[in-house]
């Protein structure tokens, strides 16, 4: 399929589940609404409502602040599952001592962290941080943890024969290849710092995408708690868009996947 | 050649030894005897798993033996193999670097100018002959240029023993044999002892000065040691016509194929074992 044809189809699916839906919220069928307005709002109420949001200017605000939720939860989540994900790695006996507890709040739902850090850290942004960060931290850190595990004997011991210190190895063969596994992560890391981000906002917090939607479900509007998801949704795309940029230029040196039509 | 030049690599008795899983000791090498004069070319010939690599990990320092010593321009060897550069069977070049920066690591690491690195890095491409090839990345690259990329990674350090390890295994039949003539044609320019692992004995008394032969593992040994006196400067394709190439195969062969034999019926054993 040409990129032209591809785009079109794709174009025509979201054309079709709109019309549909607009059609079946405002045209009765056999004297019933399938999808009553008050449940399912149309599509052109959502669409009113998010023009309405950008054409004010509110919007932009909870963006901000989700989008920098989002962005300290990354970085602050990245750069600890790094760390302590090398460490381990390195270090395998302080990697046996901890992993029973690695496991165990690993296993743990974070939602339920939530309260405690509104409690602890406020109803403002760094409670959402906390909890993208506890989302995004395992992530790195296992992947980064699994990737210096998993440096190849024989690139190791080429780099040792090569004449390589333990600092040297770590630098130029840990560290790269410790890398490009979190790297393999970077979307879901990302989307778990929105998640974090949005689902924090929504459990107690005064501006903030989530926060949004949560007003808009306060009061029945259906209508706004649809235009909040898709604003969202727009919005994890443009990063994960930005996400792809940066592992393109980052991750040259791996093969690309091969590509079948 | 000079005589008073000390041997470059000295195998004394030595014997590798691994403890399996299950706790049992695997004898891998045992007592092997094993020299390598300054600047000659010696290549190891064995079944498969009979442990050539072994002897060259140990060679290395990679390994230690149980028992038995090993030299190193007659200094006994602690730790890694200073003098070496080993080129390895499998894919040993960081795929995160580019060719160029492939090659510089081996003086950048010994604290060289990242300038100056980099054109030795240059001039040692343009010797193994990829020198338009250097910003690309290892997997860009062909099998046969991986490895040319990986004789000038080690070649650079200008080591004094140049350990390799079936380097052109992976290879098809006509790469083999261009690989084979470039590596004589650097071997000559500047000769280092070589220690050179295959299970091509056609390769072997192509490349080699003289050619040893190990038996079957377990406690593989050292069972023949043939001189080469084919003359040099020889081309890998050419060599195989002569006459004396053809009496010299028959000869190791005939003691070779027994041992073959044995290898291949001991793993065939191990696989119903199992």
């Amino acid at each position: 399929m040409s990129r032209l044809t591809l785009l079109f189809w794709q174009l025509m699916v979201a054309v079709v589940a709109l019309s549909l839906w607009q059609f079946f919220a405002t045209v009765p069928v056999f004297g019933r609404m399938l999808l009553p307005p008050f449940f399912f709002s149309t599509p052109v109420d959502v669409a009113s409502q998010i023009y309405k949001w950008f054409a004010t200017g509110v919007i932009w605000k909870h963006l901000m602040i989700t989008l920098w939720e989002s962005v300290l939860a990354f970085v602050i989540g990245s750069v600890g599952g790094v760390l302590v994900g090398f460490w381990f790695a390195r270090q395998p006996r302080v990697a046996a001592v901890f992993d029973p507890y690695v496991k165990m709040m690993n296993a743990l739902p974070r939602v339920v962290l939530a309260p405690i850090f509104a409690l602890w850290l406020g109803l403002g942004i760094w409670s959402k941080v906390a909890l993208g960060v506890t989302l995004v931290f395992f992530i790195v850190f296992f992947n980064v943890y699994q990737g210096v595990k998993e440096v190849s004997t024989t690139v190791l011991d080429n780099g040792r024969m090569l004449g390589m210190s333990e600092r040297q190895l770590t630098r130029h063969v840990y560290w790269p290849s410790a890398l490009s596994w979190m790297f393999s992560s970077l979307h879901t890391a990302v989307g778990f710092a929105v998640v974090g981000a949005v689902v924090g906002e929504y459990l107690g917090s005064a501006a903030g995408l989530g926060y949004l939607i949560q007003q808009a479900e306060g009061v029945f509007d259906v209508g706004a708690v649809f235009a909040g998801m898709f604003v969202l949704s727009a919005f994890v795309i443009v990063i994960d868009f930005g996400v792809t940029l940066v592992e393109r230029r980052l991750l040259v040196w791996r093969p690309a996947p091969v590509a079948r039509d | 050649m000079d005589t008073v030049q000390p041997t470059a690599v000295a195998l004394d008795e030595a014997t590798v030894a691994f403890r399996l899983a299950d706790a049992r000791v695997y004898t891998a090498v045992e007592k092997a005897r094993l020299s390598v004069a300054h600047g000659e070319f010696v290549a190891i010939v064995g079944p498969t798993g009979c442990g050539k690599s072994t002897l060259l990990n140990v060679a290395a320092g990679l390994l230690k033996p149980a028992a038995g010593a090993v030299r190193i321009f007659d200094q006994p060897l602690t730790g890694l193999n200073r003098d070496a550069g080993y080129l390895f069977q499998a894919d040993a070049l960081f795929p995160w670097k580019t060719a160029i920066d492939n090659v510089a690591i081996g003086l950048e690491i010994k604290g060289a100018p990242r300038a100056m690195a980099l054109e030795r890095a240059q001039g040692w491409l343009t010797s193994v002959g990829l020198g338009a090839f250097g910003n690309r990345y290892p997997h860009m690259l062909s099998g046969g240029q991986r490895k040319r990329v990986g004789l000038a990674q080690v070649l650079i350090r200008d080591p004094k023993i140049l350990l390799m390890d079936e380097p052109f295994g992976p290879l098809d039949a006509q790469t083999r044999q261009i690989m084979g003539n470039l590596l004589l044609e650097l071997w000559t320019a500047d000769r280092k002892a070589v220690l050179f692992v295959t299970h091509d004995l056609e390769e072997a008394i192509a490349l080699a000065d003289r050619v040893v032969i190990m038996s079957a593992g377990p406690g593989a040994r050292i069972i023949g040691d043939w001189k080469v006196t084919l003359p040099r400067p020889r081309d890998i394709s050419e060599v195989r016509m002569e006459k004396q190439f053809h009496e010299l195969h028959r000869e190791i062969w005939s003691v070779l194929k027994d041992e073959v034999m044995k290898g291949y019926a001991q793993s065939s054993q191990a696989a119903e074992a199992s």
